[in-house]
């Protein structure tokens, strides 16, 4: 592991996999009547949020607390250029509060890897969302939930994604989601295929590690798992697509389209969900959506990494975890 | 005023000669000169350039004094062996009226390092609605020849073409940042295999190019005279070598940052290599030396944009875009297109001195090395290799993309009409 996690690329498959690994162990103590372990008792850390993001923030908070670590959620909206403080100040005034990691997430595409690699702080860092680019724990927390639905939660231990079939569609061109995925699902071993309206795919995706269609009725019967990426809809006004109406008919995933995935192929969603865009209440509801395990499953992803990057080097286990405070 | 014997030097290249500076000229030039009562330098086989002349500064001043003045800029370019610069219009008030091309000048005059040529803006406040009195700016003290609202692009192609029909009327010169605003709305960086993995906004070579293509068709139907900015593209290239085939007036420049770097470097998320228009390919690079050897690309022009500290020193979207290049245009030069062959120092002087006087009209500047010329002289040691130390720039901006890299070439002498600005690598 390295010190900071800025970008899924950046993890090797043995790495991915103790992560994954390790999650699982976390995963355990959700399902204790008392949901800590004390591993970063005393350590500071500090969620650092330039973006509105309940959900991730939130996250990432509850797995620092079962963790023991000490919270401080810093939330400076707008850019720092707008704020009129810069980030490399913003980040060295918590650094001089005694804050031993940095939780960032960043409107500004690259704002994790210039805290982590300009000299500015010295405190790990690790990127929650930046911008179009990456973010690694929701890439994680996505490879964890395949591997638990596809391959089982103890079967899965050790194990990565090789020859799972993963289809991501919608919005690519403005997704960290879908950028942080095609690295680490590629790393682990998965066939990703894009699909998405031309417009909605970056100039440059042809030299990624995976396919592109804009056909998603053709894909679906060759998917294990298809995740639907949110798509706003001011992206109509800037022309990406004519109306909402016609993206739901070409790119959406409702009961029909549903039927067309094999028996045991799940449907996934990084959300917030836009219902009745990209997906139907329909699927969104049903048995195969694993919207919600996705969230729970970025507790215990975001456990895992704290806890490797903070707690010690050596692989996870039980051995390892002390489960009772003393 | 002295005289001053430059001993043994390589004039633009060639065998050693002295020259023999008297007052403001050039006296002599020959082998075995002497001349009682002279200051002497060894040249001691350096090379002797005429004076270098940039079509592309950005002075900052008035507005931006936090970054760069007159004074500073021009003794940056003075540092960098050049002996005339075209300040850029974009200032605060812009250089719009005769009142501020007038002062830039003035403050050119009092500096004494180098000369300044004004730009004046093609349109009022570089918005591109309404022309700017260029007329008045050309009878000003400042002699405006050069009109560009660099930074911005003329879009709008009625402005455009009226603006190249009217400076006709005095010999004057449109030069145009190619970018189309809206193809490049929240770009941050070159769009292709690199701006989608970094997830920063793309700016596709077509925003340049159409804007290229467009001018140069403008430029043939209006019989009018067209320069071209910091062109960065091969498709920009393509497009000038065809306008020249047809034999539209046209010129266009290259930065000396876009024949050494690629968009690889913005990898880094440093805003040291932010730049407009952007750092683009490997292939790109390779055409746009290939265009400066063949004469596509008259010439090389630094886009010197200084910028304070903290605009750089941040996040790559909230940054600042450009670089300083004054004082390392020549060593680049010296790296990607002398030492790979592709041009003696001839035809440097061709590129740095002698086309951008003439593109500027700038009397008395980019003339031969020759007896009754005037003394606007750059001696370089092209044997010294070090590291680029923006500490020991001149400039009051830092912002180079070059820090620590090895560069060769230095810069030791550089005369003004007669008058040393600097001498063994200092200023005067």
């Amino acid at each position: 592991m390295q010190r900071h996690l800025i970008s899924a690329a950046d993890l090797t498959r043995d790495d991915a996999v103790l992560i994954l690994d390790t999650a699982e162990e976390m995963a355990r103590v959700a399902d204790r009547p008392i949901k800590k372990l004390p591993t970063l008792r005393g350590r500071t850390i500090c969620n650092l949020f330039f973006e509105d993001s309940t959900r991730t923030r939130i996250s990432f908070e509850a797995a620092e607390k079962r963790l023991s670590a000490d919270v401080i959620n810093f939330a400076a909206k707008g850019s720092s250029v707008s704020k009129g403080e810069s980030l490399k100040d913003t980040a060295q005034t918590l650094e001089a509060m005694g804050v031993d990691a940095v939780v960032i997430r960043h409107s500004a595409s690259g704002a994790p890897y210039r805290l982590a690699n300009s000299g500015w702080i010295d405190a790990p860092v690790i990127n929650a969302g930046d911008g179009t680019h990456q973010h690694p724990t929701q890439a994680l927390l996505d490879a964890f939930t395949m591997r638990r639905r596809l391959i089982g939660a103890d079967a899965g231990l050790g194990r990565d994604l090789d020859g799972k079939r993963v289809t991501l569609v919608g919005d690519v061109l403005h997704s960290r989601v879908a950028r942080s995925n095609v690295d680490l699902l590629h790393t682990l071993g998965a066939e990703v295929t894009l699909v998405a309206p031309p417009t909605l795919l970056p100039v440059g995706v042809e030299t990624w590690p995976c396919e592109v269609s804009y056909d998603l009725d053709s894909t679906l019967p060759k998917s294990d798992a298809v995740m639907m990426l949110r798509v706003q809809r001011e992206r109509m006004k800037a022309a990406f697509f004519p109306t909402e109406r016609e993206y739901s008919r070409r790119y959406g995933l409702d009961g029909d389209r549903m039927a067309k995935l094999p028996e045991h192929a799940i449907v996934m969603h990084p959300g917030p969900m836009v219902r009745g865009m990209e997906i139907t209440a329909e699927v969104a509801d049903s048995d195969r959506c694993t919207v919600v395990e996705q969230v729970a499953n970025g507790v215990s992803i975001r456990m895992a990494v704290l806890y490797l990057l903070l707690g010690g080097k050596e692989p996870a286990g039980t051995a390892h975890l002390r489960t009772e405070e003393k | 005023m002295s005289k001053i014997l430059i001993r043994g030097a390589k004039v633009l290249g060639g065998e050693p000669q002295d020259v023999l500076i008297d007052g403001e000229l050039i006296a002599a030039v020959g082998t075995g000169l002497s001349a009682e009562g002279a200051e002497v330098v060894e040249a001691d086989g350096k090379v002797l350039l005429p004076g270098l002349v940039d079509l592309h500064t950005h002075l900052r001043e008035p507005g931006r004094e936090d970054s760069e003045t007159v004074l500073t800029g021009t003794r940056a370019a003075a540092s960098g062996g050049f002996t005339a610069v075209f300040a850029m219009a974009n200032t605060f008030p812009v250089a719009d009226t005769a009142g501020v091309v007038e002062q830039v000048w003035r403050l050119g005059k009092e500096s004494g390092y180098c000369d300044v040529r004004p730009i004046g803006a093609v349109t009022v406040g570089l918005e591109g609605k309404k022309l700017a009195e260029l007329g008045a700016m050309h009878d000003s003290a400042a002699q405006v020849s050069v009109f560009s609202d660099d930074g911005k692009c003329v879009d709008d192609a009625v402005i455009m073409r009226r603006a190249l029909e009217y400076v006709k009327a005095f010999g004057g010169v449109v030069a145009q940042h190619a970018q189309e605003p809206r193809l490049t709305e929240g770009a941050q960086m070159n769009e292709g295999v690199v701006s989608a993995e970094l997830g920063l906004g793309g700016w596709p070579a077509v925003a340049e190019e159409s804007i290229i293509a467009r001018d140069v068709l403008l430029a043939e139907h209006v019989g009018s005279r067209l320069h071209i900015c910091h062109l960065s593209t091969a498709g920009s290239v393509e497009i000038v070598r065809w306008a020249k085939s047809r034999g539209i007036d046209v010129t266009a420049e290259v930065c000396p940052h876009h024949l050494l770097l690629t968009e690889e470097m913005v990898r880094t998320y440093n805003p040291a290599y932010k730049v407009n228009p952007p750092l683009r390919t490997e292939r790109d690079v390779r055409a746009l030396r290939e265009a400066l050897a063949d004469g596509t690309i008259d010439i090389v022009a630094t886009d010197h944009a200084p910028h304070p500290h903290e605009d750089k020193d941040c996040e790559w979207a909230a940054a600042a875009m450009g670089m300083v290049g004054l004082e390392t245009a020549l060593s680049v030069v010296q790296e990607t297109m002398v030492e790979t062959g592709l041009l003696d120092w001839a035809a440097v002087a061709d590129r740095m001195s002698f086309t951008p006087a003439r593109i500027g009209s700038a009397t008395g500047h980019g003339r031969p090395v020759a007896a009754g010329e005037p003394a606007n002289l750059t001696l370089v040691d092209t044997a010294y290799r070090g590291q680029v130390d923006p500490a020991r720039f001149a400039s009051r901006s830092r912002n180079t993309p070059y820090e620590g890299r090895e560069l060769p070439g230095r810069v030791t002498h550089t005369w003004l009409r007669g008058k040393a600005t600097l001498m063994d690598g200092k200023l005067t």
